[in-house]
């Protein structure tokens, strides 16, 4: 860089020209203005909203001390089991069932049609409202699952929310009530992009029922299945509302995540930098997870 | 799920049957092929009353909760004794404590709404615009960028954006949530509507240039009256997400006026008093805008997700 400034030196117009030239690619004077203006509101809001606030949780999360103090929290360790559960789970239940009730939906008829209308419900209603139905819906003493067990099976229900694993349990239910109707719609759409020809081709050839499932539809839309766990994963990852609505992070702090524990850290403890601390440790899995789909979604782009 | 499994592998070739073989009458009443396709059907009504059964029981638990009277909430039954509208009635003319700045709320989350989409609407097309069809240099890049951001998720930035926020005195500020709303849509929009703009030819703009057009002519003219489709489908998108989102105006907004109503909804989660009549009628108060926005625009806003992929 500097040496070749030193050939320029002589040539500063033509130096500056050049350097123009590369910064404004076909545009011309004005136009090149024009979409400098155009652009520059999204470059401020990145700025401001998304760079500004990831430099300033990094540095309120630099110190090491704060980990020694985070990692010996009986309570953070819980949290990270819970989250492991709550992703492994959450995620791939979703995802698997999603698959396969969109090849379910493919089926033909208006009455498929009117399911699929009532199915997508949960994703249309807004998350606080559907979730704090289900929170009193699981109550132990008057909620609405141990009302029905009752008056179907005469079974005593459990209460729901005042024991760890079953209150982990019902916040991954709620999880997938809420979130599944979406991925089944955009798997839907991948399975409607394949060519007909090529299911009526494999049909010809003798492929039916499973075959045709695991030889011609699954590779075809591997790749977007793959994608969109991915992408279902870090959603997971960064869910808030669902564990807060249903458990509140109870019996006893212990069925957090980590996006909720944060949270707690930072405001029921008073303690920010505890909470940014909490966040970060999710970063040896948020990385790969965002270079891998980076580079996934770039792709799909075209693909799609 | 053993019987998903068998629906599904099935329902490929029952599909294909009815669309590309009109005339299938090929095996003439064979038993075997009669008793599968009924057993086959018979199994997918039990597959849609279990779906049924599970998407509907919260909705159903919104609706009973509602219609009964604060005694009756604490019973055992499965269906209201008495349904009447009365707790839509209390909330509706604010008439509980727990109430009493209702219209208020509702009006903060509308304006957070609508703020939020056409802002998202008008950073998102500009920027699309600018990287699209004007192919400013380095554009890539700020494509990229927006990618990275739609990979981070929100609740991953509440402290530090709530620190901030603070210091910029925005607390119990409205545009304190537009702004982060704004932050968290853009990328999704920026994203569709260059997949979405890659449809419409760069010869229109060529020639619209050659007879004079500004670039600002270019955009209001022929860019946006030709992105409408994508333009409502990410409208939608993003007034859903602003009514979706809880985290951030729960820790900004704490004062009666600037509150939403999902926070003042949640206040009483956890306590004994909860009038959980009232909440469950605040809460489908609070469902209808999104669910009557998303059935009114369901196949633009799938046309417009398929189109950027699989974003969610």
């Amino acid at each position: 860089m500097n040496s070749a400034s030193a050939i320029d030196i002589g040539r500063p117009a033509i130096r500056r020209e050049a350097r123009w030239h590369a910064w404004r690619g076909e545009l011309k004077g004005s136009e090149y203005t024009w979409a400098l203006a155009f652009i520059v509101p999204y470059i401020a809001v990145f700025f401001v909203f998304v760079a500004y606030p990831v430099v300033y949780g990094l540095w309120m999360g630099s110190a090491a001390s704060l980990y020694k103090e985070l990692f010996s929290d009986p309570i953070y360790q819980s949290t990270v089991v819970n989250t492991a559960l709550y992703l492994a789970l959450a995620v791939n239940v979703k995802m698997v069932l999603a698959l396969l009730l969109s090849g379910f939906f493919m089926r033909p008829g208006w009455w498929m049609q009117a399911l699929l209308l009532i199915y997508v419900l949960p994703w249309a209603v807004p998350l606080q409202s559907g979730f704090i139905s289900i929170h009193w819906m699981l109550n132990g003493e008057w909620g609405f699952l141990n009302n029905l067990l009752y008056t179907l099976f005469h079974i005593e229900g459990p209460s729901w929310l005042n024991q760890r694993w079953l209150a982990l349990g019902s916040a991954i239910a709620s999880h997938i009530w809420k979130q599944m109707p979406f991925w089944t719609v955009i798997l839907l759409a991948g399975r409607m992009a394949i060519p007909l020809e090529i299911r009526e081709t494999a049909k010809v050839d003798g492929a039916t029922g499973l075959r045709s499932f695991v030889h011609i539809t699954l590779p075809l839309i591997a790749n977007l299945y793959l994608t969109c766990t991915l992408l279902s994963t870090i959603f997971t990852l960064g869910d808030f509302g669902t564990v807060y609505f249903i458990t509140g992070g109870g019996p006893a702090n212990l069925t957090h995540v980590l996006a909720t524990l944060g949270i707690r850290n930072a405001f029921d403890l008073a303690d920010p930098r505890l909470g940014v601390a909490a966040v970060m440790s999710a970063l040896p899995l948020m990385i790969p997870l965002v270079i891998v789909l980076m580079r996934r979604l770039r792709t799909a782009e075209v693909q799609l | 799920m053993s019987v998903t499994t068998a629906e599904v592998t099935t329902h490929v070739t029952t599909a294909a049957d009815v669309r590309l073989t009109p005339t299938p009458p090929r095996q003439q009443k064979h038993h075997s092929v009669r008793r599968s396709r009924y057993l086959t059907n018979a199994a997918a009504l039990v597959l849609a009353a279990v779906l049924v059964v599970w998407t509907l029981a919260p909705i159903y638990n919104m609706v009973m909760v509602a219609l009964e009277s604060k005694g009756d909430v604490f019973s055992d039954h499965i269906w209201p004794t008495k349904p009447a509208l009365d707790s839509f009635r209390v909330v509706l003319t604010q008439s509980h404590w727990y109430l009493e700045h209702f219209w208020r709320q509702f009006g903060n989350s509308f304006y957070i709404g609508v703020m939020t989409t056409l802002l998202t609407l008008l950073i998102g097309s500009l920027t699309s615009f600018s990287i699209g069809r004007m192919r400013i240099r380095h554009g890539w890049l700020v494509s990229n960028v927006s990618l990275l951001t739609y990979v981070i998720p929100a609740s991953f930035l509440a402290i530090p954006l709530y620190r901030i926020m603070q210091s910029y005195r925005l607390a119990n500020n409205l545009w304190a949530i537009i702004a982060v709303e704004v932050t968290f849509a853009t990328p999704y929009a920026i994203i569709v509507f260059q997949e979405f703009g890659r449809s419409i030819p760069l010869e229109l703009d060529e020639s619209a240039r050659l007879d004079g057009a500004s670039p600002l002519q270019l955009y209001l003219r022929i860019y946006l009256p030709l992105m409408a489709p994508a333009l409502v489908a990410i409208g939608t998108y993003a007034f859903l997400l602003a009514w979706n989102e809880y985290l951030y105006q729960f820790l900004l907004l704490s004062s009666d006026n600037s509150m939403t109503v999902p926070v003042a909804l949640a206040r009483f989660l956890n306590s004994d008093v909860a009038p959980w009549n009232y909440m469950m009628a605040t809460a489908i108060i609070y469902a209808v805008p999104p669910v009557a926005l998303y059935y009114a625009f369901r196949s633009r806003m799938r046309a417009g997700l398929t189109m950027g992929g699989v974003k969610g």
